[in-house]
């Protein structure tokens, strides 16, 4: 098949940027959505041109290092997936493709479709772990952890981290990542120790590094390629509530 | 040379805690004098600095992802493996030690083998403190499935993500030690030179990614968690960013590359489609617990619609030739039978290199919602890859490279024979021999980063006075030259063929001639070819772009440099091994039924190569192996 | 206090000023609604107001302290969002959001500019003196607060205003509604979808009835 791509060029972090448009000719349906951006660049560097940079690695749908806004929803059309598992077939002969990077404040551009995430780590050192020493822990059994709720931990333990939760918002808040993580840790007994420490420092770190606050538009939930819920946004909130009662051992 | 691995020597099952109570420790106050290098954040990596960061050291850690957390360790589906014997049916730590042993294929150092399976549990219990969410039954207790070369159900997991979760796990260790200012983390740095001063690793040479800036980072001690090598193949399971760069640069400067032939080629991959793929996609080994192998009996039937093809005409080769181990036989004997079907022109799938994975069985006896249940996310991922419903019928796989078992040459403490240069994880060599069993890469990971080199790293760093060499020193500077010279030099080639025309050439060589089965003559053509594309390379790549920018592919254009040279070595290797073993398959040695022939006389020793320059023929130094405890034999899963 | 900074804490705060709000809207509707059921009964309800004395006013500064928190960390997160979002894409899908969630800051401020109107005309009555129940006779020695709406309605004018303003104030609460479930994390995941049917539902019908009163009058379907 053969395709118009428009995408977003940007030599650096200071330059304008703008949308440039590319063909893509000869496409096969098999190739998956990176590879067809690997023939356009092979192209573009027999041609002499600059190759379009994106981020990317392990090209399975769990490192999160791929971040394309593509026809305007972060990773593309498809439900559930990031953009190295898009593959061509669900796009026709002739469409035109709009690529474009993550945008918010705390994502600034670095090259193209390239965008800096440190934000993320930022916000998950600010408390998104438990506390424990390296050796000397219980047995992995000692502590009974019924199905359920391996379960509710796990499936918000599937954040990958990628931000299409942030570039989906029309806020750019992390909340639905910052959450996957609150959650994950406030429903397991390993976490409850440090549960209101963590759910105050990590939604600080949300404002501290310049992302949006949430107001519920739930696009996040929407364009998350790994499903997390807006459950878990609710979870945070209720662990915010409950960090604000004070209990007797708190001095 | 013959190498010592200075591994305990006497009763086993106290070696380690022999040579713990033996080892010099540094005084909790003196240890944030001591500054110490971990490049690379994956289960080793990441979990090595926030352990050693946690004791007190100063680390500053490397990756060239965007954070620490998107190491290749994340893509690890199935699980890890522990001698927790939770399930009751016979498992201990001994058993776990005897079949890595067995399923090394007798190429792996006793000690080290034993250690990793007494830490085995650790692990889990670790993890669990972490808040990883590990498969639980309804009475809250963990969970067990089965992986290949075991018949104890001993492998722990979070669905089909294990490794992403035990990532995580480290990532959030690494991100509490940096909030805690004891990690200083450098993403986005590539490291491109080991700088060794007066024979000791003192130091590394990174260009920062983002803006091609050329950094040194000095140390008293230089630790390398990198991963491996098997993107020498082109296309393999591996990250497109994972390289041989960083254990290739340490080569350069002297350290010993120990059994590179000894690679893993993966049974269960979505196959191949297209000249246009970029990389290949593995299925987890834990789907084996639940499919069934077969090919169509007839070649003529490999065209039908597998489930037109009568259960009579279809040959389960894997239940066939292995009866007890079945469809969960080691990887490298599963692969290797894929091949032989697929040789024999039984092979289905447009490119006829495809077998079935077939799970109506499993689907009959226990329903397809509880298939979803275990495998849930390997059917979507099947199904986006492919456009086809692995419910409705049998997916096809086929082997792909995977892993590298062979790596950096290291003692029993981690150190190669640079001092003060520790590897670990799959960088290393040391505890897979010829052939890794399922879930032990991540197992291998986190014992060497949470439990291993927080002990073996003090003695050396006890024994030096801290900060004695910093960036100021001349090697420091010549080192940053070096790399800029040779940045220049791959950027002013300006020829007509891109980084990745090439490294698909080199990947089609590697594969067709030190891939599954090698040969006397294979070997010998991929000798002589690969010097052709490097030659090809150095006069006819052109790498785009400047040095001092965001550059992707000169920074795809570093890598295969080092793994054309790296890939000669790698095939000098698999020459000079005559005899079959694990992953390195000779056609010469083979039983009559076609196993894996080995000659325990002549190389029951591991093979560590010295560069001595490209084009030139690398220097061997051996290590003898000696089983004490585990007899050598031949391996049998029939 | 780390309630009123914390992105989640004013959140928080919005939420249970909201409903809040709400709940005033209710009992406010309530009693607008009187008017369907006759001069008299409007007129007592407006009279028992009045009766309340030093009470009307206690509950007036609630009301103020209760709109203005709404309102600056209403207009506060609005603005700090925008600051986080500086560039746009060149082409955006947005999959589940709805009108009424993107436009909360300005049908939030349509509603208010209503109020200060709404209060000048009903309650301070200054803006349309010839209906002003101060100017009008008495009726059984009360305000004919009955005559003031009912005339007032019939300006078209008004009435239009009405109308919009009521249009606003439901689009607010179409989001608002089933979003403070959220935010005081009340809501379970399986629950989520009726949570917010539910919300638009009432939020419709508060709606429909807030119009039916200028619309009806208008009309003179109701004299």
């Amino acid at each position: 098949m053969n395709l118009t791509l428009h995408v977003w060029r940007q030599k650096g972090p200071q330059d304008k940027g703008k949308l440039e448009t590319y063909p893509a000719n000869n496409i096969s349906s098999d190739q998956s959505f990176l590879e067809m951006l690997d023939d356009v660049n092979e192209e573009l560097i027999k041609k002499g041109q600059d190759p379009i940079a994106f981020d990317h690695d392990c090209r399975e749908g769990i490192c999160g290092m791929c971040s394309q806004v593509i026809n305007g929803r972060p990773h593309g059309h498809e439900e559930r997936t990031t953009v190295c598992q898009l593959h061509m077939r669900q796009f026709d002969d002739g469409d035109e493709i709009f690529i474009e990077p993550w945008r918010a404040k705390a994502f600034p551009v670095q090259k193209d479709l390239i965008v800096d995430r440190s934000a993320l780590d930022a916000i998950m050192q600010s408390g998104g772990y438990s506390s424990c020493h390296t050796g000397g822990v219980a047995d992995g059994n000692a502590i009974l952890i019924g199905k359920p709720v391996a379960d509710y931990a796990m499936d918000a333990a599937e954040c990958i981290g990628c931000g299409a939760c942030i570039a989906a918002c029309p806020n750019s808040s992390a909340m639905l990542f910052t959450s996957a993580k609150v959650a994950q840790l406030a429903a397991l007994p390993q976490g409850e120790p440090e549960a209101k420490k963590r759910v105050k420092a990590m939604t600080q770190a949300i404002l501290d590094e310049g992302f949006g606050n949430c107001t519920n538009h739930y696009e996040c939930e929407a364009a998350c390629p790994k499903g997390i819920s807006v459950k878990f946004i609710a979870k945070l909130n209720r662990e915010y509530l409950k960090s604000l009662v004070p209990t007797s051992t708190e001095s | 040379m013959i190498l010592d691995g200075k591994a305990p020597t006497g009763d086993i099952q106290t070696s380690w805690d022999r040579a713990r109570f033996d080892m010099k420790l540094v005084n909790p106050s003196n240890k944030r004098k001591y500054k110490v290098i971990m490049v690379g954040s994956g289960l080793a990596g990441g979990a090595g600095a926030a352990s050693l960061g946690e004791l007190g050291y100063h680390v500053d850690c490397f990756c060239y992802q965007d954070s620490p957390r998107r190491a290749h360790s994340i893509a690890a589906q199935g699980g890890i493996n522990a001698a927790k014997s939770y399930p009751n049916d016979g498992d201990s730590i001994y058993r776990l030690f005897y079949d890595t042993v067995k399923g090394g294929d007798f190429r792996a150092r006793e000690a080290d083998v034993w250690r990793l399976a007494q830490v085995s549990n650790n692990i889990i219990d670790q993890c669990v403190a972490q808040g990883v969410p590990f498969a639980r039954d309804y009475a809250g207790y963990l969970d067990n499935r089965s992986f290949g070369g075991a018949q104890v159900s001993r492998t722990f997991y979070a669905r089909g993500q294990t490794g992403q979760q035990l990532l995580l796990g480290a990532y959030s260790a690494l991100s509490r030690q940096i909030k805690n200012k004891t990690v200083t983390m450098y993403n986005r740095r590539e490291m491109l030179d080991l700088v060794v001063v007066d024979g000791v690793a003192k130091g590394i040479t990174v260009r920062n990614l983002m803006t091609g800036e050329i950094e040194s980072h000095w140390a008293d001690a230089v630790v390398l968690a990198t991963g491996g090598f098997v993107n020498v193949f082109y296309l393999s399971t591996n990250a497109m960013g994972c390289s041989a760069t960083a254990i290739w640069k340490a080569s350069r400067k002297g350290a010993y590359m120990a059994n590179p032939c000894y690679t893993q080629i993966h049974p269960t991959c979505i196959p191949q489609h297209g000249d246009k793929q970029s990389k290949l996609t593995l299925m987890s080994e834990s789907l084996r617990n639940d499919g069934r192998v077969w090919v169509p009996k007839k070649a003529e039937d490999c065209d039908k619609y597998p489930g037109d093809i009568a259960p009579e005409d279809r040959d389960y080769y894997l239940e066939r030739k292995y009866p007890s181990f079945g469809n969960l036989a080691p990887r490298d004997i599963a692969s290797r039978a894929a091949k032989e079907q697929c040789d024999d022109g039984r092979g289905v799938g447009e490119t006829k290199r495809g077998v079935f994975l077939d799970f109506q069985t499993s689907i009959d006896r226990v329903g397809q919602p509880m298939i979803k249940e275990r495998y849930g996310n390997l059917f979507e991922m099947y199904e986006k890859i492919t456009d086809e419903d692995g419910y409705e019928r049998p997916m096809r796989i086929y082997p792909a490279p995977h892993y590298s078992m062979g790596g950096l040459w290291v003692d029993y403490q981690c150190m190669s024979n640079i001092p003060g240069l520790f590897v670990l994880g799959e960088a290393n060599f040391s505890v897979h021999g010829a052939n890794r069993l399922g879930a032990s890469a991540l197992m291998q990971g986190l014992a060497d980063g949470y439990f291993v080199i927080p002990y073996t790293i003090a003695p050396y760093l006890a024994s030096l006075t801290p900060g004695e060499v910093k960036e100021d020193h001349p090697e420091f500077k010549k080192s940053v030259e070096d790399v800029k010279g040779n940045i220049d030099k791959m950027l002013s080639i300006k020829g007509k063929k891109t980084v990745s025309e090439l490294h698909r050439e080199l990947g089609s060589v590697m594969w067709e001639d030190v891939g599954m089965a090698r040969s006397d003559a294979s070997l010998k053509n991929a000798l002589q070819r690969i010097p052709e594309i490097r030659d090809e390379f150095w006069n006819n790549v052109n790498v785009t772009g400047g040095p001092g920018e965001l550059n992707q592919q000169l920074e795809n254009a570093g890598r295969l440099a080092d793994f054309l040279e790296f890939a000669e070595v790698m095939a000098t290797d698999a020459l000079h091994r005559e005899e079959s073993c694990g992953g390195h398959f000779r056609t010469e040695h083979q039983t009559d039924d076609g196993e894996a022939m080995r000659d325990d006389e002549n190389f029951c020793y591991t093979a560590a190569w010295e560069f001595k320059g490209a084009g030139k023929a690398p220097e061997l130094h051996k290590e003898p192996l000696k089983f004490e405890n585990v007899k050598l034999a031949v391996r049998s899963y029939k | 206090m780390d309630l009123f900074k914390s992105t989640v804490g004013r959140k928080i705060l919005m939420a249970v000023t909201g409903l809040m709000l709400v709940g005033f809207i209710s009992v406010h509707l309530l009693g607008n609604l009187s008017v369907f059921a006759g001069a008299d009964a409007i007129n007592a309800y407006a009279k028992h107001l009045h009766d309340l004395g030093p009470l009307v006013w206690v509950f007036r500064l609630a009301m103020l302290g209760l709109f203005a928190v709404h309102i600056t960390f209403g207009v506060q997160l609005y603005l700090e969002n925008r600051a986080a979002t500086p560039d746009s894409y060149a082409v955006q899908k947005t999959l589940v959001t709805t009108f009424s969630a993107k436009t909360m800051v300005f049908t939030g401020l349509i509603v208010l500019a209503f109020l200060l109107y709404h209060l000048l005309h009903f309650t301070v009555q200054i803006t349309n003196p010839d209906t002003a129940a101060h100017n009008l006779p008495l009726v059984h020695g009360h305000l004919d607060v009955f005559t003031m709406v009912t005339a007032s309605f019939q300006n078209g004018f008004i009435a239009v205003v009405y109308i919009i303003a009521m249009i606003a104030l439901t689009l607010h609460i179409f989001h608002g509604i089933s979003s403070w479930v959220q935010t005081l994390g009340l809501s379970t995941g399986t629950s989520q979808d009726k949570v917010i049917f539910i919300g638009k539902i009432v939020a419709i019908a508060y709606g429909l009835a807030y119009i039916a009163i200028p619309l009806l009058l208008l009309a003179r379907i109701v004299k």
